[in-house]
């Protein structure tokens, strides 16, 4: 049934009767019997309440009761109530994309401002609206960098998300380009495998802080090197880091990227998640994707627009910067407002969490026999340590004592099957911690 | 509808007048109207390479973006630095501040493939209808 | 109204994470370590309540105003979809848990959605399989199109270079195929906004990788050479792409898979009923026939014989991964809760009734706007203020009078080959009141436009702000608090 189809039968007849035709069904006339369905074959409507009786039943086969110490670039984070209630506001989300701008300012100033606050996090000059997922930023930051020197040849350093690495191919295999993956190390990016490669065909090097197995570095040498024959960098971060870390700009990025899930969005399983994308204001005509730009109205007030929206593909079509159209408003307000009540000084102290539970929960784990914690770099929130069974029994028996131990990195890595990645952020509590540790020493007996 | 009698026009509405082997070159007064504001223009590089209707500068306003292409093939040895901070001279004097780049010609006998004035005209004419 | 930075007070904190509890404070070298903090807002929790509450209140919105944009669909977003999205069932689920070794045991719930909204999506369209991973329509564009190559390759079709789309085609699609690697053919639309079909004859060749087009077009228009399109194309083994955004004006009457195509994509945010967000996030599932199937993306949800949903990425001819995991999950539970309430006779009240509320319109609006195709309309008609404009007043003037009266402007300028485009898209969920006052206000328009044109100009002025110069935003770029880029070349 659609409860949501409001007119009564008098006003149909009265609609029907003012179009001219007898019924419906003659509305429909264009449809040619051999163009009707073959058939249609779906089960009958439902009210509300038996739709939200069986859908939260289907909530309630979910798992999320274990204790979450897996990451791989998606963070259990806590998300200050504000950020949800403010965007469950109707004005927010049942709104469209702001096309008509004097009537969306409300839209329009809050991707402003997420733009603003992204620059002031990764220190980059200009940000654009968003794009779908950190991968598909990586992307698109790919293909663009491509774009601003007509090179061919990309190098992606091995400790680049797997899950990203695998879009990337997706995207590029049918396109001539020369691809290179530089091989894996637990600890920072091997510089002498990036030089080796590195050359005047090189169009662009793609790295990522902290590294998949969560090694923090100072990339400004590489940048460098990479400059130095005429390619871009693109730099691949964690935003909560970032209240830490050395940023992409200081270390001198072009393009910067990421996933922003860990800047109030709740993980829900895969997604809507947010990509975002900075680089300097030299390229920014070279940026896909709505970027929200400044002016005043015709009285002179100060407002917001869509701009630069030639590059876009409702103008060039085929010769578009990228085939985006719409980017994910809703999450980067979210991003906005989790940004804005955490603030400039709640950034620091939350990054500070996270790094000193995960510090500590090494020192525990550290404490196990038979498992090792890599140390071959510092870490920010996420690390590697080396167990004597495989990684993913562990972590089945650990599922049974009420915890997600981590990600079994032989998931995307053959020969890696004992080694798993753990996560720790400001939501786990020392007591968590000891407990998680506990576990670990029965699980291993 | 604008025209400057003494220049030469290509299909693609662009302009240009050959002196002494340069050609200086820029966008007719239909394609400015048609583009709207120009907000932005991608200059070629100085010193680069050009085939005669080769795509070599974009212009973009509000609601369109435009590739611009070479009216004749040679050298770009100069382009209008001016149009990087006042885009806007396109829109105000086309066929003279407005100008673009300046070509130094590979081969004169290629001006044998562009419209005159006349012929621009009649070209306009041909589309209105 | 002032930028959250404005409101900054240097020390102020919105949000206390509390004291740590384990006894360690780590120290990053100082070589990895950032210089300076980053310039964040620092702002109260009540700063940031209100400063949001007083934005969103600058907007339109369906829960606020008739929205009848050509092209959108948008139609009344359910609350109890909202709340059953929100559940933590839901939001708190991780990802990468159901790609851990026996990991489908913890994400049942989870899989068997995406399962089942995948038998849903296949019987409402005629496909024979969908993924839901793509995140956006123009997302699932390039992923159908990606498909297409695919196939091709497969088949050793290597002439293949073009894809041929009308000339009502959404910007999305050539983009889409540039995207992929295609090189597109514009076909010219007839005077009853179908198809050209000598034009299309003349274009097709062995070149041909294959079609895309929507039906009905964006003309509000059902192509009715919609069969003889499929055997031009198929004849070259190309493949047919069915652009998903109408659909809202064909459930239960009539399925793409049926009528010829080989794939498609849908945009849940538009037929399902997904909110728009202000301009995203998106959802654009993608469904083949069997001839496109094994090249789907990886993963795929799967029922064992056991029973049990499980994720299986093995596929050897599947393109790959299109995005991190199984798509915009915490959207399709809504889809998923929004179909199971409508069923089988709810979706096709749907369509019934949106393209009855948009030839209700079409006809009251008749006798004062020029219309472009004398017929009935589907879900959306199209007209062109030609005749307003002749007076000096374009359609993007009664777009700005519209907004004055607090009803959301019609989709305006597109499609691109109408001049003075107005697209109007009322959807199922609109009321004759709602309607009528809508046909009243675009009546009051051309009345308007006929005494006094001038006064169109300063419209809106009823809003927080009049026109904007969008001129000056792409000449003196400023995109950000800290920086204004200003025109710039780029190196």
């Amino acid at each position: 049934m659609n409860p949501y189809i409001t007119n009564t039968p008098q006003e149909v007849g009265q609609m029907l009767k003012d179009i001219g035709v007898e019924n419906i069904d003659a509305l429909f006339a264009d449809i040619k019997p051999e163009h009707r369905p073959k058939s249609f074959d779906l089960p009958a409507g439902l009210s509300e309440y038996e739709v939200m009786r069986h859908v939260t039943g289907l909530s309630l086969k979910n798992n999320v009761h274990v204790i979450p110490f897996i990451g791989g670039g998606y963070y259990d984070h806590y998300i200050p109530t504000a950020v949800g209630a403010l965007t469950s506001r109707g004005e927010f989300f049942t709104a469209y994309t702001p096309y008509q701008p004097e009537c969306s300012q409300g839209t329009l100033q809050a991707l402003f401002e997420y733009q603003s606050s992204m620059c002031a996090l990764t220190g980059m000059e200009v940000s654009n609206a968003s794009l779908y997922d950190g991968g598909t930023a990586l992307y698109e930051a790919m293909m663009m960098a491509i774009r601003i020197n007509g090179r061919n040849k990309v190098i992606v350093d091995g400790g680049v998300s797997p899950i990203y690495r695998k879009i990337l191919k997706t995207y590029t295999h049918h396109l001539s380009f020369q691809f290179e993956e530089t091989p894996v190390v637990h600890g920072q990016s091997s510089r002498e495998e990036i030089y080796k490669l590195l050359d005047k065909d090189t169009a662009v090097v793609i790295l990522q802080n902290p590294n998949f197995f969560g090694a923090i570095d100072d990339l400004t040498d590489i940048i460098q090197k990479a400059h130095s024959v005429g390619a871009l960098v693109i730099v691949s971060v964690y935003p909560v880091s970032l209240g830490l870390l050395k940023t992409p700009a200081e270390m001198g990025a072009d393009i910067v990227t990421g996933e922003g899930q860990s800047l109030g969005l709740p993980l829900n399983f895969g997604g809507p998640y947010l990509g975002f994308m900075c680089t300097s204001k030299k390229y920014i005509r070279k940026m896909p994707g709505r970027i929200v730009g400044e002016t005043v109205d015709a009285k002179g007030n100060r407002c917001f627009v869509n701009t630069l929206q030639a590059r876009e593909q409702h103008i060039r079509r085929e010769k578009a910067t990228s085939n985006i159209c719409t980017n994910v408003s809703l999450c980067a307000l979210q991003a906005a407002i989790f940004m804005a009540e955490v603030g400039k000084n709640g950034l620091r102290a939350m990054a500070q969490l996270n790094l000193d539970k995960a510090e500590y929960t090494k020192q525990v784990l550290s404490k196990i026999k038979g498992v090792e914690v890599k140390r071959s770099a510092p870490t920010f929130n996420e690390f590697t340590v080396h167990l004597p069974k495989d990684a993913s029994q562990v972590v089945a028996a650990m599922m049974k004592k009420g915890f997600a131990a981590g990600f079994p990195l032989g998931r995307y890595y053959p020969g890696m099957e004992r080694y798993l990645l753990v996560a720790v952020t400001e939501k786990r509590t020392r007591e968590e911690i000891d407990r998680y540790a506990k576990a670990l020493l029965e699980v291993l007996d | 509808m604008e025209i400057e009698e003494n220049f030469l026009y290509t299909k693609e509405h662009e302009w240009v007048s050959i002196e002494d082997n340069i050609a200086t070159m820029g966008i007719s007064d239909y394609a400015q109207e048609a583009l709207g504001d120009v907000t932005y223009v991608e200059l070629p590089e100085e010193e680069s390479e050009v085939e005669q209707f080769e795509q070599f500068v974009s212009v973009e306003s509000v609601k369109a973006a435009s590739d611009i292409y070479a009216p004749m093939g040679g050298k770009v040895i100069e382009v209008n630095r001016k149009l990087e901070d006042t885009p806007a001279l396109i829109n105000k004097d086309c066929y003279g501040k407005g100008w673009i780049a300046k070509i130094d010609v590979r081969d004169m006998d290629e001006s044998t493939n562009l419209m005159s004035a006349e012929e621009y005209r009649n070209f306009l004419d041909s589309l209105a209808h | 109204m002032e930028l959250i930075f404005e409101r900054s007070v240097a020390g102020r904190k919105g949000f206390d994470f509390g004291k740590s509890d384990v006894p360690v404070h780590a120290k990053i070298p100082a070589k990895y370590a950032r210089a300076v903090d980053a310039p964040l807002p620092e702002v109260s929790e009540l700063d940031v309540v209100r400063h949001y509450t007083r934005l969103s209140q600058k907007n339109f919105s369906i829960d606020t105003h008739f929205y009848p944009l050509g092209s959108c669909t948008m139609k009344y977003n359910p609350k109890f979809t909202e709340a059953l999205s929100r559940l933590s069932g839901f939001t708190d689920l991780h990802p990468l848990l159901a790609q851990l070794s026996g990991g489908e045991k913890w994400t049942q719930g989870a899989l068997q959605i995406l399962y089942e909204l995948e038998q849903w999506m296949c019987e409402m369209t005629g496909f024979s399989h969908f993924t839901m991973q793509p995140l956006a329509g123009a997302h699932g564009e390039l992923t159908g199109i990606m498909l297409m190559a695919a196939y091709h390759k497969s088949k050793g079709n290597s002439k293949k270079k073009y894809v041929i789309i009308p000339d009502s085609a959404h910007g999305t699609n050539p983009a889409s195929a540039a995207v992929a690697g295609y090189e597109t053919i514009t076909i010219p639309s007839n005077k009853d906004g179908g198809m050209d079909l000598e034009a299309l004859k003349a274009a097709v060749n062995e070149e041909t990788a294959g079609l895309m087009m929507t039906v009905p077009s964006t003309y509000g228009v059902f192509e009715p050479n919609v069969g003889e399109i499929s055997k031009i194309i198929h004849a070259v083994d190309g493949i047919m792409y069915y652009d998903g955004a109408n659909l809202n004006a064909v459930l239960g009457r009539c399925r793409p898979g049926d009528i010829g195509f080989d794939v498609m994509h849908i945009n849940t945010h538009k037929t399902f009923t997904t909110p728009h967000g202000g301009g995203g996030p998106g959802s654009g599932p993608v469904g083949v026939n069997e001839k496109l199937a094994r090249f789907l993306p990886i993963s795929r949800v799967v029922k064992r014989g056991d029973g049990v949903f499980a994720l299986d990425y093995n596929y050897a001819e599947s393109i790959g991964y299109i995005s991190s995991f199984y798509g915009n999950f915490g959207l399709l539970v809504r889809a998923y809760a929004y179909m199971l309430m409508l069923g089988k006779e709810g979706l096709i009240d749907t369509a019934s009734h949106a393209v009855l509320n948009a030839n209700y319109i079409m006809k009251k609006l008749e006798p004062y706007y020029k219309i472009c195709f004398d017929r009935i309309c589907m879900h959306e008609s199209v007209f062109s203020a030609s005749k307003q404009a002749e007076r000096g007043v374009h359609a993007i003037d009664i777009a700005k009078f519209l907004i004055d009266q607090q009803i959301h402007p019609p989709t305006v300028y597109f499609p691109i080959s109408v001049p003075e485009a107005i697209m109007i898209e009322p959807t199922e969920t609109e009321s004759k009141q709602t309607m009528d006052h809508f046909i009243a206000k675009m009546i009051e328009a051309d009345k308007l436009s006929q005494t006094d044109p001038a006064a169109f100009k300063e419209f809106p002025k009823t809003m927080p702000i009049a026109r904007p110069d969008e001129v000056k935003a792409a000449r003196d770029v400023k995109t950000s608090f800290f920086l204004a880029v200003s025109p710039t070349h780029a190196a």
